[in-house]
């Protein structure tokens, strides 16, 4: 098997594609949080401002699913395959609210009536939540693991898939984008807004420290095995130690009023949280919950080492490309949002 | 009805529904270079306001094509999950590449290029134009790569067997520049163009119609006639290119395209005309040995027919693949009909002086968006029952899981959202159009929104 720095090429794009999920999680992360918050905002011209924080990169931001089911898809086959035909109902649920959200933002602004502005507010409102909600259940089951037979195919049906644990996943991962979301609306707003934000963001935060608590609680109940390999490599616990202090951090952070550092600390919160799922799964990424011979491995579910090699070189050229000019945008509309006759 | 019958029906109408839109950012995205690079040279605030307009629409057709553009990805692996795991090594590099090169650098520019008018410099706002307008051309070249490896496989071999086999790359640029790559883009990549110049010629025709926003119109007019005509007459290149590669590497889908079934007779051109399936005779006005004359030079060279392959790996639906395919020339052939017409109008200094044509190209964006459809719909058609041509058929392409009653439910979900979304587009695409271009006073811009922002410097 060919390496590269003694690492072979399943691993390397397990992690390309662990990283770019995670880069997903928390750039529309917080689009999808403020998109939750949004009927909080009284207000139009609060709502307008909370819409135009995120209307420059919202879309940028969702391209990183594409690349993350395009990355899928390239290096691991079997498992897009077998993921995306399991869960069936749910992702084109999860594809029609995510057209509904982006028809909402598009649409919104485009007229001045008040019934049509307040459908578009409840749409985008109830379409970020629904998003959170699905991603959330579909982690759940991949992290339970779904009925898989030899040749890889689901032997389910949908109801299997709203089971108690996939749902506290899916209230976790909305807990964890609102509080996301309020704290990225808190550096990009002003005045009274900014003030009803601050209370958002701790009472946001609040809401998830509980449902992590609940969440870590019903991994030990429902998935005890996870212990297993905490126990095999005690240095793990560190994983979840940061995890519970970024948590702690970010409050302190919000405390002391320096926002930005609160929202790379609510970032990291996310990313900690989805190595804990890596660690839990590798070097699986299916479980069949049939037998533990059918899961699908990063081995017998990737592309063969040529392909792999290819996508290695397109990632390690286009990646840093992504990243300097997402970083340029995101420097051009930096600071507090003003509302010009280009924004939404 | 099956699960196949029911995933093919979910497919193409997703597919038709977004592919409106890609080919109208592809080639608007060419338009605003050329707008904004006139604005650049310039300086005139006439190309500033153009720009601006074109911008508006843009961004509307670009973010439904985005949201209808994600389902396609997400509908490999829900409802052909066997043909995801059959392709996936060398498919997926292509989408990987896709969205990395491509995808993210037209939504990571979209920004500035919507809103960054008044926070970036010119010269920065244009290079985000480019860089918008580069990346989507980027995402047809990945996406009718993947697609074209699909109509002549290259550069692969087969690794397993039965349920387990699948296809390996051994030579990326093989698999890159398989037989059909390079006439499909040219194909697709012209069309695209044509769509694009098609919208903007629709929209001032009408304005000049209605004798609104005459100064304006008349350039922008212009500009778009130019990319127009001169796609017009590269799609007649591309076109033969493609029709004779398909000759080479199809020669089934060929045949079909003409309803040409004996392979011992020359073949016949149709201009328009009927196939009789079960008489495999066609009826129409024809040019007799003119597909011979096409491939061979010759009028009298015999042609490949269907029945030269056994009834399984042929196309069932001749008839409609003929009527498709000749829609599609048609379409063409008006096209650089009407666009050469208005050039030598021009030449004559009489381009608005005909109230008629201007309703007539008012009406026109309807041509090449048809025609995108129609290629489309002979090229996919053609290639069945193969779903990677001469090695996986469409039947054996789909997911084992899921279940008819499921399609059918999210196939009545996309209807109905697809449907919301497309009267959404119309009304307000037509509510821009009527509204016009703003002309927007110096004072009415607040000073923060002003490109000499002294804070933004």
């Amino acid at each position: 098997m060919q390496t590269f720095l003694s690492i072979d090429y399943p691993i390397w794009w397990f992690l390309v594609v662990g990283a770019v999920f995670t880069g997903y999680a928390i750039l529309d992360g917080f689009d999808l949080g403020a998109g939750a918050l949004h009927l909080f905002f009284r207000k139009e011209e609060s709502r307008r401002i909370a819409l135009n924080a995120i209307g420059p990169v919202w879309d940028g931001n969702e391209v990183w699913l594409v690349i993350g089911g395009g990355a899928l898809f390239a290096g691991f086959p079997e498992v897009y395959a077998t993921i995306f035909s399991a869960f069936y109902i749910p992702f084109m649920l999860f594809l029609t609210v995510l057209i509904l959200r982006a028809i909402a933002i598009e649409f919104r602004s485009k007229e001045k009536m008040l019934w049509w502005r307040k459908t578009w507010d409840i749409t985008y409102s109830a379409a970020s939540i629904l998003i959170s909600l699905l991603l959330g259940i579909v982690l759940g089951n991949v992290m339970q693991g779904i009925p898989i037979n030899k040749d890889f195919e689901y032997e389910g049906g949908f109801f299997n898939l709203l089971n108690p644990y996939a749902l506290i996943t899916g209230v976790t991962v909305l807990a964890l984008f609102m509080m996301h979301g309020a704290t990225y609306l808190i550096m990009k707003t002003e005045k009274r807004l900014h003030t009803k934000l601050i209370i958002l963001a701790k009472n946001t935060s609040r809401f998830f420290v509980i449902s992590y608590v609940t969440l870590t609680m019903a991994t030990l109940i429902y998935l005890p095995q996870t212990a297993d390999k905490f126990r095999a490599n005690p240095y793990l616990f560190i994983v979840p130690v940061l995890t519970i202090l970024t948590i702690i951090n970010t409050r302190r952070l919000l405390e002391k009023g320096v926002y930005f550092k609160a929202f790379l600390s609510s970032a990291l919160t996310s990313a900690l949280l989805l190595i804990t799922v890596t660690i839990n799964l590798f070097p699986n990424i299916v479980l069949s919950t049939i037998d533990p011979a059918f899961n699908i491995t990063i081995y017998n579910g990737s592309s063969s080492q040529k392909s792999l090699g290819i996508m290695l070189t397109i990632a390690a050229i286009g990646v840093p490309l992504v990243a300097a000019y997402t970083t340029f945008v995101f420097w051009t509309f930096r600071g507090k949002v003003k509302i010009d006759d280009s924004s939404y | 009805m099956d699960v196949e019958t029911l995933s093919r029906i979910q497919f193409a109408f997703t597919i038709s529904f977004h592919y409106i839109y890609p080919p109208l950012s592809i080639g608007l995205g060419v338009m605003l270079v050329f707008m904004e690079g006139m604005y650049v040279k310039t300086g005139l605030k006439i190309y500033e306001t153009m720009t601006r307009f074109w911008i508006k629409i843009f961004a509307l057709i670009f973010g439904i094509g985005v949201a209808t553009g994600i389902v396609m990805e997400f509908e490999f692996g829900t409802n052909w999950a066997t043909y995801s795991r059959y392709v996936g090594d060398i498919f997926g590099s292509a989408l990987a590449a896709e969205g990395i090169f491509a995808f993210a650098l037209e939504s990571g520019f979209l920004g500035l290029l919507l809103f960054g008018w008044n926070r970036v410099s010119t010269k920065v706002h244009f290079f985000s134009t480019i860089m918008v307008a580069l990346g989507s051309m980027f995402s047809a070249i990945w996406i009718v790569v993947a697609n074209s490896w699909q109509q002549t496989p290259a550069g692969f071999h087969i690794v397993g067997e039965g349920i387990k086999a699948r296809a390996e790359v051994t030579d990326f640029w093989a698999m890159v520049f398989n037989p059909s790559s390079v006439d499909r883009l040219s194909h697709v990549l012209v069309a695209a163009f044509l769509a694009g110049s098609f919208l903007v010629l629709s929209v001032h025709a009408y304005y000049l119609y209605r004798n609104r926003h005459v100064e304006i119109s008349k350039k922008a007019f212009k500009m778009a006639l130019i990319v127009a005509t001169v796609s017009g007459l590269l799609q007649l290149v591309t076109g033969h290119h493609s029709a004779n590669g398909v000759a080479v590497n199809q020669p089934a889908k060929l045949a079909a395209f003409e309803g040409h079934y004996d392979s011992l007779k020359a073949g016949d051109m149709y201009l328009f005309g009927k196939v009789n399936q079960e008489k495999q005779t066609v009826s129409g006005l024809k040019i007799p040995g003119g597909l011979s004359f096409l491939l061979h030079n010759d009028f009298t060279t015999p042609v490949k027919g269907l029945n030269a392959f056994p009834v399984n790996d042929r196309p069932k639906h001749v008839n409609a693949i003929f009527q498709v395919y000749h829609i599609m020339v048609a379409i063409g052939m008006i096209i650089i009909g009407l666009t050469l017409f208005a050039v030598f109008l021009w030449w004559r200094g009489k381009l608005f002086s005909y109230k008629w044509l201007l309703l007539v190209f008012s009406f026109s964006v309807l041509l090449p968006q048809l025609g995108n459809q129609v290629g489309w719909f002979s090229a996919e058609m053609g290639r069945q029952p193969w779903v990677v041509y001469g090695l996986l058929r469409t039947s054996d392409a789909l997911s084992k899981s899921v279940k008819a009653e499921q399609v059918l439910f999210s196939l009545i979900l996309f209807a109905f959202i697809y449907s919301v979304l497309f009267v959404l587009f119309i009304y307000l695409l037509n509510k821009k159009i009527q509204h016009g271009f703003d002309e927007i006073a110096d004072e009415d811009i607040p000073d923060y929104s002003k490109r000499n922002n002294p804070i933004l410097k």
